[in-house]
């Protein structure tokens, strides 16, 4: 079936299956493989996308069903020329090893903060569940709190 | 294809049988390993093996590693920019085809100790013959925690110190000066005398005409002004905004998605299988079958894997669909029990000293299989089309892939072109001998052709045909003298490697080794043997001290005498801890020593008991790894070498129910999480010694120190993993 999606701004047509989930039709249909397959059960995290602002696992929604809805990848977090301050503070504080499940981290923590700008260690906790198989996890609450502190050294604003 | 260059003295006729011949001729005469550059280089000036000069003065350093998430290619790139006196923002990075120019002689020398040290008259040759032996072993490799003690240190660093001497010599003749009166610094050569100076660029073309230096004067370790600095790696910007590339994101022009399943019960081959179910689909091409698998071919990877889905293959029955963990275990102890073993290491009146001993030891301590469980999937894109077979992969070698494809294609390796693309995570899961994938994802290609196919591998697919971490039993007995120190230990394991072998001063010993295979596939998971040893000899060593009624730590201590480095981490690590002021309510410490791929690592873990579980708050490491390249990457692969021995401590097993792998997916195969990582502090011991490897250390000493800990504050030994309290 022909779908039509909102990915960051813009309006993109998809060729589906009624189940096929938003994680294969961002990768395959549109090209946005910044988005990453780990485990397809809404299990790891790698696949996180947000959704009006709302961080989903996209190997577990069907894709047909967020027609009409605000999707945002990890292409379209920040332009490139000025990344979110999350992003800068990832490569401040040099987070990511293998870097495979980072896009999905970075996606959880930039809804965690757009809701609670100044998160406790238990919230991180709570909201970003995550798996990072190199074990970036204590750079990740750095880089987070980081951002939520304050301007990142190098940062955009 | 790639011939020798400039090979001038000899040819390369002195291998005789697959080994090395290293007669007075090979020895003296062997070509320089640093001219070893492909023949087709026209454009940029290649100077050395590793080292290419634009004209806009830019320097690439070729990498003969894969990126999966080390540093490697910042680190390698650093210790070459530093000899090479480079500009540190003109450095790029390339990294090496997978081709016979860029074996890697120097994981030989890392690992074969005869021809890690060798005079200086012997190096040539040395290098020369270990790089045909790995050119002949296709290995092109990436593990063992050796791409900077190995290339980096052998090779990378006389790479950039060669072409530096080249440019140097290019800059004297050009301006008619003595080679002594010219000086080299960022990127540029200079001669004082006349205040002539020209860019590296602008000397390259000459430059790369000279006859690369067999011995290039190295610089003094005080006057670097790359290496030791925190330096940002240059991989990971792109992994921030979603534009690195792995295997597994690669987009050809017609490409088809493939999945696959293969035989649960390891080595049972298929059968047969009704295709129509899958067929029928729509967007399903093909179902291809395979010797133990079927694979479905789409147009999507969401359809070929209800595709796949969709069939009900049947395999062979080979006698071993009973197996369990249970009778594993018990064949592991059936083994244990018998008389046949190999002896690893003997010292003193061996076994023979626990007789009448006054006081006496034992334990038995036991480790799972273990899943790498690599956040990208297993996958490979293959295509074969016009006589030739391209793979798009992430393979720790190359070289390896290379031949895989080539003995599944039936073409020669040289109409074989390996695409190396970014890691999703390797741990051993992405050596040579464990590439079923692309073996795979080649022989369905054969049945696209000429369309290429990406081969994606379900998560349940890549936990339950892994090459998993042995399980092993260990078993241990010690005589305590007097004073309580260990005057014989005795142990025996279902695994034969050195790193049974101990640190401590004990005067009988006899370690021991028995085979007890199983039909589970095995492989090498981060830091292979040692995750194992790490854990039995530690906690025996925790055992032996509270039995003698000492500190852990004197304990220990009282046993390095001879080793002063492995003291020093060891305090090290303690001071970092506190070790000397008791912990808080409900907390309890333990500490852990092992040294692995010439690193020595002590760690000590605090925990605590929350809701009937362990938590680990707190982690720290002292490391004496010799040297450190680039400080804040050395860092994070101990962080991250923590985490990774945390889940084998804490979270991961896998279990064999009815011959196979009883866990699918990460809800059956917990992994720690933001929540479970503990606070991590490590500091480097910068002691000079031979450089140790980092990507691995980190891992072994964490679960015994967790399990040490948790005796510690519970009283309760912890002989199997993962913890349980």
């Amino acid at each position: 079936m022909q779908i039509t999606l909102d990915v960051n701004g813009e309006s993109r047509t998809a060729d589906v299956d009624e189940d096929t989930p938003l994680l294969w039709a961002l990768r395959e249909s549109l090209g946005l493989t910044g988005t990453k397959f780990g485990c397809g059960v809404a299990q790891c995290g790698a696949c996180t996308v947000h959704v009006n602002g709302s961080a989903v696992r996209s190997c577990s929604v069907p894709a047909a069903a967020m027609q009409g809805q605000k999707i945002t990848t990890i292409e379209g977090l920040a332009p490139k020329e000025q990344p979110h301050k999350l992003q800068a503070a990832w490569v401040a504080h040099q987070v990511p090893q293998c870097g495979y499940c980072q896009s999905g981290m970075i996606m959880a923590a930039a809804a965690l903060l757009a809701r609670n700008p100044k998160p406790s260690d238990a919230e991180i906790d709570a909201e970003v569940t995550n798996i990072c198989r190199c074990g970036t996890y204590e750079r990740v609450r750095r880089a987070i709190h980081a951002v939520a502190q304050g301007p990142t050294e190098g940062g955009a604003p | 294809m790639n011939k020798w260059t400039r090979r001038t003295v000899i040819a390369t006729g002195g291998l005789v049988g697959g080994g090395l011949a290293l007669g007075v001729a090979g020895i003296a005469f062997a070509p320089n390993r640093l001219r070893v550059t492909p023949d087709n280089r026209e454009g940029t000036p290649q100077l050395t093996t590793w080292v290419k000069i634009g004209a806009d003065n830019t320097v690439s350093v070729i990498i003969p590693h894969c990126e999966m998430g080390t540093g490697v290619h910042t680190a390698l790139a650093m210790m070459c920019a530093e000899e090479l006196d480079a500009d540190w923002n003109l450095v790029r990075i390339e990294e090496a085809p997978g081709t016979d120019d860029y074996a890697n002689g120097y994981l030989v020398r890392t690992f074969v100790p005869v021809v890690a040290a060798v005079p200086k008259y012997m190096e040539r040759g040395i290098d020369f013959w270990t790089f045909k032996l790995t050119q002949m072993m296709d290995l092109q490799v990436t593990g063992g925690s050796s791409a900077v003690r190995g290339t980096g240190h052998l090779g990378m660093r006389l790479a950039g110190a060669g072409a530096k001497a080249m440019l140097v010599e290019a800059a004297a003749k050009q301006w008619n000066v003595p080679v002594a009166e010219c000086t080299a610094k960022l990127s540029k050569v200079t001669h004082a005398g006349s205040g002539r100076t020209a860019t590296y660029g602008e000397l390259a073309p000459q430059a790369a005409l000279l006859k690369p230096p067999v011995h290039p004067q190295l610089k003094s370790r005080d006057d670097y002004t790359i290496v030791g600095k925190p330096t940002p790696r240059i991989d990971i910007p792109s992994k921030v905004n979603g534009s690195a590339t792995y295997g597994v994101d690669v987009a050809l022009p017609e490409m088809l998605y493939a999945t696959i399943a293969a035989s649960p019960v390891f080595g049972a081959k298929l059968v047969s299988v009704d295709t129509a179910p899958a067929e029928a689909l729509p967007g399903v091409k093909k179902v291809v079958k395979l010797d133990n698998a079927v694979a479905v071919v789409a147009d999507g990877y969401w359809r070929a894997l209800k595709g796949v889905r969709a069939l009900a293959p049947k395999f062979e029955d080979t006698g071993k669909g009973a197996e369990t963990s249970d009778t594993i275990y018990a064949a592991i102890g059936a083994a244990l029990d018998g008389e046949k073993s190999d002896k690893l290491h003997s010292a003193g009146k061996g076994a023979g000293a626990l007789q009448g001993a006054a006081k006496v030891v034992e334990a038995e301590y036991r480790v799972p299989f273990l899943a790498h469980a690599t956040m990208e999937p297993m996958n490979a894109t293959a295509r074969i089309a016009d006589g030739k077979c391209e793979v798009w992969t992430g393979t720790q070698d190359p070289l390896s892939a290379r031949k895989t494809a080539s003995e599944a294609s039936g073409l020669k390796p040289e109409q074989v072109t390996i695409h190396n693309q970014q890691l999703g995570g390797g741990f051993g899961r992405r050596l040579p001998g464990v590439m079923d994938y692309i073996d795979q994802a080649v022989r369905i290609a054969k049945e696209t052709s000429p369309a290429p196919v990406k081969l994606i591998w379900s998560r349940e697919e890549d936990i339950q045909h892994d090459f998993y971490r042995p399980a092993v039993v260990g078993r241990f007995k010690a005589a305590l003298a007097d004073g309580g120190q260990p005057a014989a230990w005795v142990s025996k394991f279902n695994i034969k490697d050195a790193a049974a072998l101990l640190p401590y001063a004990i005067e009988h010993q006899d370690i021991r080794a028995v085979e007890a295979p199983t039909h589970v596939r095995i492989g090498a998971w981060r830091s292979v043997a040692h995750t194992q040893h790490g854990f039995f000899t530690e906690s025996f060593v925790d055992e032996l001290a509270h039995a003698a009624g000492k500190d852990p730590l004197q304990y220990r201590r009282d046993l390095l005498a001879h080793a002063p480095r492995h003291l020093a981490v060891l305090d090290k690590a303690a001071e970092m801890a506190g070790w000397s002021t008791p912990p808080a309510a409900g907390r309890g410490r333990g500490i852990a020593l092992v040294e692995s791929f010439g690193s020595i690592v002590a760690e000590v873990a605090e925990v605590e008991i929350v809701d009937g579980r362990v938590k680990v708050h707190r982690v720290c490491a002292a490391v004496d790894c010799g040297d450190v390249i680039n400080p804040d990457t050395a860092t994070a692969q101990v962080e991250g070498g923590i985490v990774f021995g945390l889940s084998a401590a804490m979270f991961n097993e896998v279990t064999i129910d009815g011959g196979r792998v009883a866990q699918s997916n990460f809800h059956d195969l917990p992994m720690p999480k933001l929540a479970d990582a503990p606070s991590i502090s490590v500091e480097f011991i910068r002691s000079g010694a031979a450089l140790g490897g980092l990507g691995e250390p980190g891992v072994p000493p964490v679960a015994p120190a967790i399990a040490n800990a948790v005796f510690a504050l519970t009283g309760k030994r912890v002989r199997s993993l993962p913890v349980r309290v």
